[in-house]
């Protein structure tokens, strides 16, 4: 009760949550229930310690009542184990079962010691009250699996901090079903409204004085949790403990990690709650130790977790409208009209549109086919956007396949101008060269070529879209496999290409043009040797560049320094996009402008720089300088 | 690439004169650029100069698509159109059949259109002309032959077939291995 403080936490991905719940049961969607299924057993059992441990301190406090406290638990376990198994259908006589349970006086009992029979009926009464004003906050709690209700679903990734307590919360959920029951007539609104308010008030007293008290047994039980030794670490590699076991863990460590001056024990290091925590995280979400390594380089443990929970869910499907062939209005109507549930994106873009579900498949209705609209991912807006290619320009895509961006390109260009779409890849090229036909793009050319072979084939463009290969640690949720197949070498090989592809398409661009100069480097990748550190080294390798403002309102700066190395100040200008901040995919944009076609490399000495200098048919070997 | 040959313009010219008649004329001179058509791997496509001229930086086995692709010639020397094209056959489309709602998809999923899916027609369409199919909102939906003159399409019953299909939008997903 009265935790609205502690909840305060926004509720991850409430877009996704939408979708996912109106959709039908999707296989993901029926993960997700599984998955929370279990966690909310593993909190079950938490709530249920943490209940013991406080039902003992009550008893110290009041000694009258403790005969009846140290019963209560096990009662309440009997319940709540009961309850799990009964399905919804039978929810509601159930909560009246527990309403006439025991009532362990977490709500008004240790204040009042009269005899049980009348406590029970007056707090089943003031319980509706308070519960009905407890109702947003219980949005975010996550509660016992047989009271899940539409509500609880929104709650989803809230779990970490609260958790504890769910337990006893559930109580409230317990008596929110029933609210409806209860008559309210205009005459004794006021009496309610009045009780309500005295009843907020007494919640937060209640919560102030719990707060202080969890915060104390939180400290308390903390001495309690210890790292496994050596040994135990041993034996669970040759036997995995369970999820839910590990989830735990998870949770603990982080809490010892977020106040380690008090809460750690002094035999464990820093580093050993990190190691335990890394080896925890790898098994319970799947990832290789390398890729852990990185990622928690890159967030704090808490924002780990949330951007590890967020790979778990997949984004929502949203579509481009093809600005060539007929408006966002117009398409919004035609897909409203074959029962689509959409929405805009959001502020930033006025072509995109978010499904939330639909009746059929959106990659096969006749206006797919027609071409008014495709498929793109909201992140693969946000480089072209950047980019803000004008008409009657010369514009090179680096690597185009599928054709997002590039369709994207033309469309902003309408159909003026010279839009040239490179793909190294032949196979993917079918799907780009489709994609451009029937979205009736007339100024595209494409062609085949290794990027890094770009100046040279063809040079002067007004501006150069690279959208990077990358390791793809920011589509997780996507492509999966990518949580396990990386590795150093897969980094060092993709960071060399991408620096050798940047200055290729850094000397492709004409710093001339009128209009442009202008390069974008964007990658769907987080990590920071594949964005930052490849940014930095071109603009070390430039002089000729500078970095500008992107033009996009949102997402977090990129770094100016990291683990101790330093970056151009400047990198700030960069944008970075999370999953679990942005609910897109993880990205990042750069936007160059190039000053001058030649470097100055002495007194009255210049080069004009072709490329990388990658020598493509024999073994790739860098240019010295 | 490279221009069409006299033979390949001829078979080219008369397989579009059967959609667009006249107006062929307009695909040649246009009043903003000049346009061509440039054979590049038995692929017909359609182009303007500018993006030609700067295409000839790109080498043959490199150059995948540019412009617009009309169709390809068959290796018996005939030329084949494909859904590609349809933005222009639309464009300047002499003899329209439009199709109702619910005649919409089975044309989409490669089917001929019967009679009980037109909804509209235009008036003087012989037997065995090129048609361009339209829904009911004037997208372009494919291109097909007429089964029957105007006239007999009024006689025949609702099951019989009006329009032989040729090329639909739905080519897009199901072809899009061998069309590209």
């Amino acid at each position: 009760m009265g935790r609205r403080a502690k909840n305060k936490q926004d509720v991850p991905l409430p877009i996704e949550l939408d979708k996912t719940h109106e959709g039908k049961v999707t296989k993901a969607l029926h993960d997700k229930l599984k998955h929370e299924a279990i966690r909310s057993r593993k909190q079950k059992e938490n709530a249920q310690r943490q209940k013991n441990s406080r039902t003992d301190k009550a008893a110290n406090s009041n000694k009258e009542q403790g005969k009846r406290k140290n019963i209560a638990p096990v009662e309440d376990n009997s319940i709540v184990e009961k309850k799990s198994k009964k399905t919804k259908v039978v929810e509601v006589e159930s909560d009246q079962m527990v309403l006439d349970a025991p009532d362990d006086g977490w709500d008004n009992a240790p204040l009042e010691s009269d005899s049980e029979n009348d406590d029970d009926d007056d707090d089943s009464i003031d319980e509706f009250d308070s519960a009905e004003e407890e109702l947003p906050s219980n949005i975010s709690d996550v509660s016992d699996a047989p009271t899940r209700n539409a509500l609880d679903l929104l709650s989803d990734d809230s779990d970490d901090e609260d958790g504890i307590e769910g337990g006893i919360e559930s109580y409230d959920e317990f008596d929110t079903d029933e609210d409806a029951d209860e008559g309210v007539t205009f005459r004794d609104m006021e009496k309610r409204s009045k009780m309500l308010d005295s009843m907020r008030e007494e919640d937060e007293e209640m919560a102030e004085l719990e707060r202080l008290e969890a915060g104390g047994a939180a400290e308390g039980e903390r001495e309690l949790f210890a790292l496994p030794t050596l040994e135990q670490v041993e034996a669970e590699k040759e036997a995995p403990l369970d999820l839910q076991q590990v989830q735990l863990r998870i949770q603990e460590t982080i809490r010892v990690l977020n106040n380690f001056a008090e809460l750690r024990s002094p035999q464990s290091s820093r580093n050993d709650y990190m190691d335990q925590l890394k080896r925890d995280l790898c098994h319970y979400y799947g990832y290789n130790e390398f890729l852990m390594d990185k990622l928690l380089q890159l967030f704090t443990v808490g924002e780990a977790v949330e951007f590890f929970e967020a790979n778990e869910v997949a984004r929502p499907v949203t579509i481009r409208t093809n600005t060539l062939k007929t408006r966002r209005r117009d398409l919004a109507q035609a897909l409203i009209n074959r029962s689509v549930n959409l929405d805009p994106i959001g502020k930033w873009t006025k072509v995109g549109l978010t499904i939330f579900d639909s009746p059929v498949p959106v990659g096969a209705t006749p206006e797919y086919m027609a071409g008014h609209y495709m498929i793109q991912a909201a992140s693969s807006f946000l480089p072209v956007i950047a980019l803000a290619p004008q008409e009657n320009e010369k514009v090179l895509d680096m690597s185009a396949a599928p054709g997002g961006k590039t369709t994207y390109c033309s469309a902003l260009m309408k159909n003026t101008g010279l839009v040239v779409a490179n793909d190294a890849n032949k196979d993917r090229e079918r799907a780009l060269v489709a994609n451009i036909h029937r979205l009736g793009i007339t100024n595209a050319l494409v062609c085949n070529y290794d990027g890094r072979e770009f100046p040279k084939v063809m040079g002067g463009f007004d501006r150069v879209l690279l959208d990077a290969p990358c390791s793809g640690t920011g589509v997780i949720s996507k492509d999966a496999s990518v949580k396990i197949n990386k590795s150093q070498d897969d980094f060092s090989m993709l960071t060399n290409l991408q620096k050798e592809l940047i200055l290729s398409a850094i000397d492709s661009v004409n710093a001339d043009s009128a209009t442009g100069g202008y390069i974008v480097y964007s990658t769907c990748s987080v990590t920071v040797e594949e964005d930052e550190a490849v940014v930095d080294y071109a603009l070390r390798k430039r002089p000729n560049i500078k970095l500008v403002s992107t033009g996009l309102d949102f997402g977090r700066p990129g770094f100016t320094g990291f683990r101790g190395r330093t970056f151009h100040s400047s990198l700030s200008l960069t944008r970075r996009f999370y999953p679990h901040t942005h609910n897109m995919d993880g990205f990042f944009v750069a936007k160059f402008k190039k000053m001058s076609n030649k470097i100055q490399t002495g007194e009255n000495e210049f080069t004009v720089p072709t490329g990388s200098g990658v020598k493509l048919k024999q073994k790739k070997k860098k240019r010295g300088n | 690439m490279r221009p069409l040959t006299d033979d390949e313009t001829k078979v080219l010219f008369e397989k579009l004169t059967k959609y667009i008649g006249r107006n062929i004329v307009h695909l040649i001179d246009r009043p903003d650029e000049p346009y061509c058509f440039r054979l590049q791997k038995d692929r017909v496509y359609y182009v303007s100069e500018d993006i030609m001229r700067k295409a000839t930086a790109i080498k043959r086995q490199n150059l995948i698509s540019l412009g617009v692709c009309f169709g390809k010639f068959t290796k018996t020397g005939k030329f084949r159109l494909h859904i590609t094209a349809l933005p222009y056959l639309a464009q300047y489309a002499k003899f329209k059949v439009w199709v109702k709602p619910n005649g919409e998809m089975p044309f989409l999923y490669g089917n001929h259109v019967v009679k009980a899916h037109i909804g509209r027609v235009t008036e003087d369409i012989p037997e065995h002309q090129g048609v361009v199919i339209y829904n009911m909102a004037d997208v372009p939906l494919g291109f097909g032959v007429s089964a029957r003159s105007t006239v007999d399409m009024r006689k025949i019953d609702p099951t019989g077939i009006a329009v032989f299909h040729q090329a639909d939008n739905g080519e897009y997903l199901r072809e899009e291995d061998t069309l590209f």
